[in-house]
């Protein structure tokens, strides 16, 4: 068999004489189906029509919010007058929140600088392709990474104090744990959902909920001198 | 009889100068409503199908576009209070109290700008995480996820450069609090917040820098991204959907081997 031709082409397989064509599928090698044929929609008027009305939906909203609520606007800018404490915008107050505990090289400069790193190496990282639960594979050695790097994490922020970032990161390390116990064959629908994870999902869910925690700290209990204070305390 | 308003506007496609602006013309075959895509120089930068299974709400939340949303609103409310403010110190903040007590419907211009720019970090954030979750940055998508990082970091500089322009005590020290961050750059730190700013602190320089970043180069830029942003989805192949890839990526994908290279 290895040698005989799986198909003969006929003598007649002149195009002029003979104008349709044969496609000829061998029996070891078959035609390579690129992609599989689905449901679609025209973009004209369908998905525009949704779209616009998605933004005009939002637009309602937003011109509620802004009929209800004022923007904040305070005295006039002083440059002698401090007031205390002094937040930056809403969306970097977690970065504020680092700048509490570490220098500024590294609040400021390091973290979110490899913040953006990451975030843009993340699909060129092949870690991230593999759709596998963590702990499914290779179960015993990953378990042990597991531990040391989340034993190292918690020990450098107890070190620096960090408890409003340590709190999240031992929440995540006993919900990874709950993962690692936890198999496609368990019998609550959540634990096979965590065992199914795999790792960029909980180091993104990991960083999502310090990017969270931090935020809210950050905008809703830091007062004077950016001690501790409950938000309903006032500032 | 009376003509109907859908008659009426397909009389209005039919005439020379509508079918000399939009070329696609009368008609809603497949072939008319592709070429209402295709032919128009903003809409062509989609395709002219989507997969029926991401339009459900849940395969994308219509973050992107809500986010696009936000972005129309700011500009559509920045370029009247534009008419009404001069980036200069003081008349700033008292442009601003104008806003708030003299100018009609200023008040709500600004409180609509000031928390479409607050739904649009929201939004942007949101959009990456859900993209993350769906795994939708995977190859061929790569770029296009680092555009969108590019795009998240452009909203956050929006924002940030519109923060100062009221000129209030709340504008002025969290843009003092900011920028300071820049000085912790090992060696260049104080040059990049002198650059920043145009002084060693926020002073008038500072107000005339941001606010033309702010009405000026970032929204240009922005656009050019967002461009980019939307064409790369057709060019990659439409809204990422996992069971919408072809079976052989598919496989490639799950197992973490290589993908095909072009031409093989």
């Amino acid at each position: 068999m290895a040698d005989s031709k799986d198909f003969i082409a006929g003598v007649d397989s002149n195009a002029k004489k003979s104008p349709r064509r044969i496609v000829f599928i061998t029996r070891r090698t078959s035609a390579q189906v690129k992609a599989e044929t689905e449901d679609q929609i025209q973009t004209f008027p369908e998905v525009l029509f949704r779209a616009a009305v998605a933004v005009m939906t939002l637009a309602v909203v937003l011109v509620w919010i802004a009929l209800i609520f004022n923007a904040p606007l305070e005295g006039l800018a002083d440059p002698s007058h401090t007031p205390n404490p002094a937040k930056a915008p809403w969306y970097f107050l977690g970065l504020q929140e680092m700048l509490h505990y570490f220098p500024p090289v590294v609040a400021g400069v390091l973290v979110p600088g490899l913040v953006v790193m990451a975030l843009i190496v993340i699909p060129y990282f092949k870690v991230n392709i593999e759709a596998d639960g963590l702990f499914l594979k290779d179960r015993q050695r990953r378990l042990r990474i597991f531990y040391v790097v989340a034993s190292a994490l918690s020990l450098f922020l107890l070190l620096f104090k960090v408890y409003a970032a340590l709190v999240p990161t031992l929440i995540m390390a006993g919900v990874m744990l709950l993962a690692a116990q936890s198999s496609p064959q368990s019998t609550s629908a959540f634990r096979r959902y965590l065992a199914g994870r795999p790792l960029s999902y909980w180091v993104m869910t990991w960083f999502l909920f310090e990017l969270v925690v931090l935020t809210a700290i950050g905008t809703f209990f830091r007062g004077p001198g950016w001690a501790f204070v409950w938000p309903w305390q006032g500032s | 009889m009376a003509k109907t308003i859908d008659q009426h506007f397909d009389n209005l496609r039919g005439t020379r100068v509508w079918r000399s602006i939009f070329r696609s013309g009368t008609g809603s075959s497949p072939l008319k409503r592709a070429l209402a895509i295709q032919q128009n120089v903003f809409l062509h930068l989609f395709s002219t199908k989507v997969r029926t299974r991401m339009l459900s709400f849940s395969a994308t939340w219509y973050l992107g576009t809500l986010t696009l949303g936000t972005f129309l609103i700011l500009v559509a409310t920045g370029i009247p209070l534009m008419f009404y403010y001069h980036p200069s110190v003081p008349q700033a903040y008292a442009d601003t109290k104008d806003l708030q007590f003299v100018v009609s419907s200023g008040l709500f211009l600004r409180n609509l700008h000031r928390w479409s720019a607050h739904a649009m970090v929201f939004l942007v954030f949101a959009h990456m995480f859900k993209v993350f979750y769906r795994g939708a940055y995977r190859a061929p998508r790569e770029f296009n996820w680092v555009i969108g990082v590019i795009l998240l970091l452009m909203t956050l500089l929006l924002s940030y450069t519109g923060y100062l322009l009221p000129w209030d005590q709340l504008a002025y020290w969290a843009i003092t609090v900011g920028s300071n961050i820049a000085s912790a750059v090992p060696v260049m730190g104080e040059k990049i917040h002198f650059l920043l700013l145009g002084g060693n602190a926020v002073n008038a320089n500072a107000l005339l820098r941001f606010y033309v970043l702010h009405c000026m180069i970032l929204p240009l830029a922005a656009m050019f991204f967002v461009a980019i942003h939307f064409w790369r989805i057709r060019k990659d192949g439409g809204l990422y959907s996992h069971a919408s890839e072809p079976a052989t990526v598919r496989a490639r994908t799950d197992t973490g081997a290589p993908l095909p290279k072009e031409g093989q």
